[in-house]
């Protein structure tokens, strides 16, 4: 085939960059490491608690009792508010619409009705935690 | 990928990410009351251990557990490709490995408690 295509110059590592859309998603999706650095900080938890002993899990408890990490929780906090939880709720009517009948659900029903099954849960959570 | 296992990693991938969307901020919120040193009393040793040891402390921890690092594991895949990084099977092998390393420690923790 004589004939050369042409090919837009496009970074395979940088290629947001270029719009403000594609940034957003990057930034979305960098919520996975988040998820997983606190899946895996919850399993050491239960390392701790499993040795059944007090000590290991104040232990767990104090290493993690210092500036650093009290910046990096709050950080991680705001960050996955905003790039994950928010825009999943956001999302949520586009990708499970309910249908009734001939008609759809408002988008807005849904998503304010994740976000108050967000209050009750996270006040479940702070609950049975002893937080309130 | 073959499809049928292309829909369980999609099924995981949603299921976790609901989940997490729900439960991860309260989580990181406690994890910022330990770091600030207030540690609130159900996560005292005694209140979380009996948590823990109950079947249905058991039972909501795998949950939790079990999908979000699925969740991640899938996503990180996908960031791998974003960046750059176009050896998808090594990445696929690489992130679902962890993930059931995860799997399986999260099941052995929550098994020896007791």
């Amino acid at each position: 085939m004589s004939r050369k295509p042409y090919v837009r110059p496009m970074s395979k590592t940088t290629w947001y960059m270029r719009n403000g859309r594609y940034k957003v998603y990057v930034l979305r999706e960098l919520t996975s490491f988040l998820v997983a650095f606190y899946t895996f900080l919850t399993i050491c938890g239960l390392a701790a608690l499993s040795s059944d002993s007090p000590e290991r899990w104040s232990a767990f408890l104090a290493w993690q009792q210092c500036t650093a990490m009290i910046i990096f929780h709050g950080f991680a906090l705001l960050y996955f508010l905003f790039y994950q939880t928010f825009p999943w709720f956001k999302l949520a009517p586009k990708a499970m619409p309910v249908q009734l009948g001939e008609k759809f659900l408002p988008d807005s029903v849904i998503v304010i009705a994740h976000y108050i099954v967000w209050v009750l849960i996270t006040a479940l959570i702070f609950w049975l935690a002893g937080v309130i | 990928m073959a499809i049928a296992k292309k829909a369980v990693v999609w099924g995981l991938f949603a299921a976790g990410g609901t989940l997490t969307a729900f439960i991860y901020p309260a989580l990181i919120a406690l994890f910022l009351l330990i770091a600030t040193g207030h540690v609130p009393d159900g996560l005292q040793f005694e209140q979380i251990h009996t948590f823990a040891a109950s079947w249905l402390g058991k039972a909501c921890l795998f949950i939790v557990l079990f999908l979000s690092v699925w969740h991640a594991a899938h996503r990180i895949r996908v960031v791998a490709h974003d960046f750059g990084i176009r050896k998808d099977a090594l990445v696929a092998n690489a992130v679902y490995t962890i993930a059931t390393i995860g799997t399986v420690l999260a099941a052995f923790y929550l098994f020896i408690i007791r």
